[in-house]
């Protein structure tokens, strides 16, 4: 590594801070995938991944990722809670990766939910 | 980086450490991989967290979940619960001693709420041995901007108009300190990051080492540009291995990034830093000491005036801040002049770290305001005093601060109320007593402490402070006179006058203030041959009460001197001539017996031996929770 100069430097940090966003505490939404022992089987952690992707592919900074344990509703797993700042909470259930990235799409960045993957809108506590 | 779900921010601090912190890590990684979490999961080794007392511990990103008190055992749980499935794990959070249901975030424990954040303000959420973790929470901003937009003596301005007051322990105003040194017409000029940190007990100086050493090297470099010095050192003593480590590291990862040495981010300043270990005696924390001892002379004080900044390391101008001091600065740098100097109290501005340790119940490091009040910090952050005891005193500013009764719970803590109080500032220890401290016992052993550490030059301080020790130890020894107290007083004020340097001139304060406050406490050992919190053995005895012992034989069974007398059926009595006062009795006493008693000043009731017991009513069995209680 060379010598840096200011606006190396400046870069440096403009990178660095990409790396360090989970610590900074402010977060417009959170994806909360439902990890009970039956979200597992059917798929749950791919659909960990592909928001995980979707995240890093958008450079979204203020979202977080999360999971929660079972939401009694075995039959439409896996499922997923997205929750956004002074919004109800949507979850979309029978997910698959393609259906994730469409609501990451959709929802996280154009801020509209899809309602043909929703059970509900409204009514629910995440987690 | 690819994007991750969650950040395990795992405390690597000496404590945490020694509470076995890296056999948690490794257990972590494996049961992480186990799961094939390890794309989604990072885990940072950070440095101390502040809350030493629940250490090993761990907080969970972005949401703020802390887990204190790990075991490798805990993990494989854990990961499988939390990092998997989404549900963290109660029984590893923090519940305070007087309530059952835990505290899941680290923003609601107590102990962290009350606190302030500048020189500790990325404690826990960087890795200390990344610069990039620094630079990526605005590191070497300040840097940046006081080499491109500012006059060395545009920073000193600022740091003057902030207030800053040095945290070593003489709380001199560090703007000033820097105008004088810039001012000197001699040249080279040096700056000196004193890390020494010899006050047993205190580590926050160490902690900032191995929590943030960029900050100090930031810090120091601001430093050099203001005075006009091109060379730095940094004074750390040899007992601080992982401090030392840490800072090396962050040194050869900052000249990597051309943020020292020569011609630094291509602005034409160069300033470089080498780090000089100490033998770790406590007067080598001492300015002038310091100097002769990197100088590689004897490390005794010398008069001052001229003071360092005038003349110092090789004779040349060279400033002396504290490692705390020195990590304020790029903040100040940052935020300004004027928002630091609305934290505060009047004279005394921003926030101080002190190290909470003694009898209560969160100890730890913390980093408060100025002016918070002493209830605050013993209530609120430490949780108050284990048992429900009765809190008596708390001593400040080292073993050569004072001890400040519980009378004076509402003060608020700066540089000029503490030293009205008797006491100092000093680096920020502070110790809390409860009510089964003997104050005179306290002294004792702080002068015990400085008169070790004495280096013996001055007259007053080496041999005062052997007289000091030795009417003091007369007086816990139950051979206390009448005089005795007039006398300490006077040789106390004697040796502050005439000591050169400021461990002579403070060594006194734990005998004046505890004459100051608990003066009863004296009169008490040396009129009665009493010792109010039956500490001092020479004037307590042991006892067992005829009509609570129920002659259990435990006690018999563990005395060390075999001084218990006693059988089935009759009363257990202790030889007093044999009994080495060693408390063990007291101990092992069965709680719901209570029969071994503590006296002082006070008549032995005799108890004829071969006693037959006098048995309690028959009661229900006790229950668990009596039998504990
Ligand atoms: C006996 C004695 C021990 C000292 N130990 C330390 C120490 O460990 N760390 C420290 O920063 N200052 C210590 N000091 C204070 C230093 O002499 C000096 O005032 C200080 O490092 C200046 O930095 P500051 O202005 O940033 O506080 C000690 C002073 C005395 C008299
Ligand atoms: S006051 Fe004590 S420690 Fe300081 S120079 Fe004199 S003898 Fe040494
Ligand atoms: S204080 Fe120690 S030595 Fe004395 S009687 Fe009790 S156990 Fe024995
Ligand atoms: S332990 Fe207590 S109750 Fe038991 S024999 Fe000793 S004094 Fe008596
Ligand atoms: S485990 Fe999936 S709904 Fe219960
Ligand atoms: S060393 Fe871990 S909290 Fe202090």
């Amino acid at each position: 590594m060379a010598r840096l100069t200011l606006d190396e430097l400046r870069r440096k940090r403009a990178e660095a801070q990409k790396s360090i966003y989970l610590r900074e505490g402010e977060f417009r939404g959170k994806i909360i995938v439902h990890m009970g022992t039956c979200g597992i089987a059917a798929g749950a952690r791919a659909i960990v991944s592909a928001f995980l992707e979707e995240l890093e592919k958008s450079g979204v900074k203020d979202i977080m990722i999360t999971t929660s344990g079972c939401a009694g509703l075995c039959s439409k797993e896996p499922m997923a809670t997205v929750e956004m700042l002074n919004s109800p909470p949507v979850r979309y259930v029978e997910l698959t990766p393609e259906k994730a990235r469409e609501i990451f799409q959709a929802h996280i960045i154009g801020g509209t939910a899809v309602a043909e993957y929703a059970l509900g809108i409204g009514s629910e506590r995440g987690g | 980086m690819a994007a991750r779900r969650l950040e395990l921010m795992l405390c690597t601090g000496t404590g945490c450490v020694a509470g076995g912190s890296y056999r948690i890590k490794r257990a972590l990684e494996e049961e992480i991989a186990r799961h094939g979490l390890q794309e989604e999961i990072s885990l940072v080794p950070t440095g101390c967290n502040g809350f030493c007392g629940q250490g090993p511990l761990l907080v969970v990103m972005p949401e703020r979940i802390f887990y204190g008190w790990l075991k490798t055992e805990d993990i494989p749980f854990l990961v499988e619960e939390h990092f998997l499935k989404g549900r963290p794990v109660k029984k590893l959070m923090f519940t305070p001693p007087e309530r059952r249901e835990p505290i899941p975030l680290l923003s609601d424990i107590p102990f962290f709420k009350k606190q302030m954040l500048i020189v500790l303000r990325n404690k826990g959420i960087i890795d200390p041995e990344k610069i990039d973790d620094y630079i990526a929470r605005d590191g070497y901003t300040a840097l940046e901007k006081v080499l491109t937009s500012m006059t060395p003596e545009e920073v000193i301005e600022e740091i003057i108009r902030s207030g800053l007051r040095g945290r070593g322990g003489a709380g001199f105003p560090t703007g000033i300190k820097w105008k004088v040194c810039r001012n000197e017409p001699k040249t080279p000029k040096y700056v000196i990051c004193n890390c020494d940190e010899g006050d047993p007990g205190a580590y926050m100086d160490r902690s900032v080492f191995e929590s943030d050493p960029h900050s100090v090297i930031e810090g120091q470099t601001i430093a050099a540009y203001a005075i006009g010095a091109s060379h730095g050192y940094i004074y750390v003593r040899t007992e601080y291995p992982l401090a030392i480590k840490r800072m090396q590291k962050a040194i050869e990862q900052a000249r990597e990034y051309g943020l020292l040495g020569e011609n630094i981010l291509g602005t034409g300043f160069s300033f470089d830093l080498e780090i000089r270990e100490g033998s770790g005696a406590f007067v080598c924390g001492e300015e002038t000491s310091l100097i002769h001892s990197i100088e590689g002379k004897s490390p005794e004080p010398r008069q001052r005036p001229p003071f360092p900044a005038q003349v110092g390391i090789w004779g040349c101008p060279t400033v002396i801040n504290n490692v705390e001091t020195l990590a304020t600065v790029p903040v100040i740098i940052n935020r300004g002049a004027e928002w630091f100097s609305k934290i505060g109290t009047e004279t005394s501005k921003g926030t101080k770290i002190f190290s909470l340790v003694g009898k209560i119940n969160n100890t730890g490091l913390i980093e408060v305001p100025m002016g918070i009040t002493l209830r605050e910090i013993i209530y609120e952050i430490g949780g108050g005093i284990p048992g429900n005891r009765k809190f008596k005193a708390v001593q400040t500013g080292g073993p050569s601060g004072g001890c400040i009764p519980a009378s004076l719970i509402d003060l608020p803590i700066d540089y000029e109320s503490l030293t009205q109080a008797g006491s100092m500032m000093g680096s920020g220890g502070m110790i809390v007593m409860d009510e089964d401290t003997c104050m005179v016992d306290v002294a004792k052993f702080f002068i015990q402490f400085t008169n070790d550490e004495s280096c013996g030059k001055c007259t007053v301080c080496r041999d005062g402070s052997a007289a000091l020790l030795e009417v003091l130890t007369r007086i816990t020894d139950g051979e206390g006179r009448e005089g005795d107290i007039e006398f300490l007083e006077e040789l106390a004020w004697a040796i502050k006058d005439a000591s050169m340097c400021g461990l002579g001139t403070t060594l006194p304060n734990p005998v004046l203030t505890t004459i100051r406050y608990f003066r009863d406490e004296y009169e008490a050992h040396i009129r009665e041959r009493r010792c109010p919190a039956k500490v001092c053995k020479n004037l307590i005895a042991y006892w067992i009460d005829p009509q609570l012992c129920q002659a259990c034989l435990i006690c018999k069974r563990e005395c060390p001197a075999e001084a218990i007398y006693g059988e089935k059926h009759t009363v257990h009595v202790i030889d007093q001539s044999r009994c080495t006062k060693c408390g063990t009795c007291l101990d092992v006493c069965p709680p719901r017996f209570g029969a071994v008693k503590k006296l002082s000043g006070e008549p032995i009731p005799p108890v004829e031996r071969g006693m037959r017991v006098e048995r309690k009513k028959k009661t229900a069995t006790p229950t668990q929770e009596q039998l504990s209680a």
